[in-house]
């Protein structure tokens, strides 16, 4: 998140609604480690990354349906983009879990 | 102020700051702020919660690690507690200050050693006797320029370096290297790398040990320094040494991925 700070002050100043999106656990092989972050604002402006690319979209969706729907921040998980359940997911074969949520604290 | 502003501030000011944000269970959402030296801010909803998370997060960011725990409602960590109540899933991020790499000897190796090592997040201090070579002008890439020797330098510094740290002595240079390796050795580094040839590095060998330095001692350095790829330009050199790095920290070999089995994270 150390990244994403300056990016998120802007959006701020700018009075920007911004989500962040976490990872917050890696289960099996996972491109990036918890902590991994990213930012999305009201325009769907992103900034950071979660993953190696793979569900990065699915995020941007998530935040953006988040901040202009009812607000609640939401534990997502993408796993193995084979498995039928997941309509997006990791080629690497892991499951990723992302904590998503405004960032209104 | 708010709990973002202020966590901001600790991060860019490089001082030790946990959050803790609820990810499942009743408040999600709810965030608090922990850190070594000042009251913990914010709420996750209840105060023996509060408490017990905000101890945890202290544990987590000695550390160094980030992790989501799970509690009851009013901080329940003993499984018979956790029988019937509804489970509090806490992430606990921890943001450490960067690790340092400490560079002696003012040569266009340590250039390329010091812009790889911000590449990876370091705090990069470069420190030479010689106040002609070490210049702000020569490393801008560089945290810190030390005109100094190594000795007033473990003296003021070697105290708060970790094992998350490392020194990288690149002086090949006796009157120089010796204070520099005993001086790393008395810290807590998790790598001391010394360049030279095996014969260079045997004479040094000699030197140290007449300066009363064990053979456990000595086992610490990483001497030649760097990975062997092959690496000839300064640039390249870096590359092998930062790879080495990364390579003792994880406790890997160092082989091409393709050539061995299983998983690539670990």
């Amino acid at each position: 998140m150390r990244d994403l700070l300056n990016d998120i002050d802007r959006w701020k100043a700018q009075g920007k609604q911004v989500a962040l999106a976490r990872v917050v656990d890696i289960e099996g092989s996972g491109p990036r480690d918890p902590g991994a972050a990213m930012a999305v604002n009201e325009d769907g402006e992103v900034i950071g990354s979660v993953s190696g690319g793979c569900v990065e979209g699915a995020v941007v969706a998530e935040a953006l349906g988040i901040l202009h729907g009812d607000k609640q921040p939401k534990l997502v998980k993408f796993g193995y983009s084979d498995d039928e359940a997941f309509a997006v997911g990791l080629t690497c074969g892991g499951i990723i879990h992302l904590f998503i949520q405004p960032l209104t604290w | 102020m708010s709990l973002y502003q202020q966590f901001s501030e600790r991060v860019r000011a490089n001082l030790p700051v946990a959050l803790a944000s609820v990810i499942d269970g009743p408040n999600i959402g709810a965030m608090m702020m922990v850190s070594p030296d000042t009251e913990t801010q914010g709420s996750l909803g209840n105060t023996e919660l509060d408490r017990v998370v905000a101890r945890d997060a202290q544990g987590e960011l000695e550390a160094g690690r980030t992790s989501v725990r799970h509690y009851g409602p009013e901080g329940q960590t003993t499984p018979e507690d956790l029988v019937n109540t509804p489970t509090v899933r806490v992430f606990i991020e921890a943001f450490s200050p960067p690790p340092t790499m400490v560079i002696f000897g003012a040569v266009d190796f340590t250039a390329a050693l010091a812009r790889v090592a911000k590449v990876l997040g370091y705090h990069v201090l470069v420190c030479d006797a010689r106040e002609v070579f070490a210049t702000n002008r020569r490393f801008p890439m560089a945290d810190e320029v030390l005109v100094t020797w190594p000795a007033p330098l473990f003296a003021e510094r070697g105290s708060q370096l970790t094992q998350r740290d490392a020194v990288c002595i690149l002086t090949h240079d006796p009157k120089f290297d010796v204070p520099a390796v005993i001086g790393a050795l008395a810290t807590k580094v998790g790598y001391i790398g010394v360049m030279g040839s095996r014969k260079t590095h045997a004479k040094r060998v000699e030197r140290l040990r007449e300066a009363g330095v064990t053979d456990l001692e000595l086992a610490r350095l990483m001497s030649p320094i760097g990975l062997d790829i092959g690496a000839r330009t300064p640039e390249e050199t870096a590359i092998s040494i930062c790879g080495e790095i990364i390579a003792r920290r994880t406790g890997r070999g160092a082989p091409s991925l393709r050539d061995g089995e299983g998983p690539i994270h670990k």
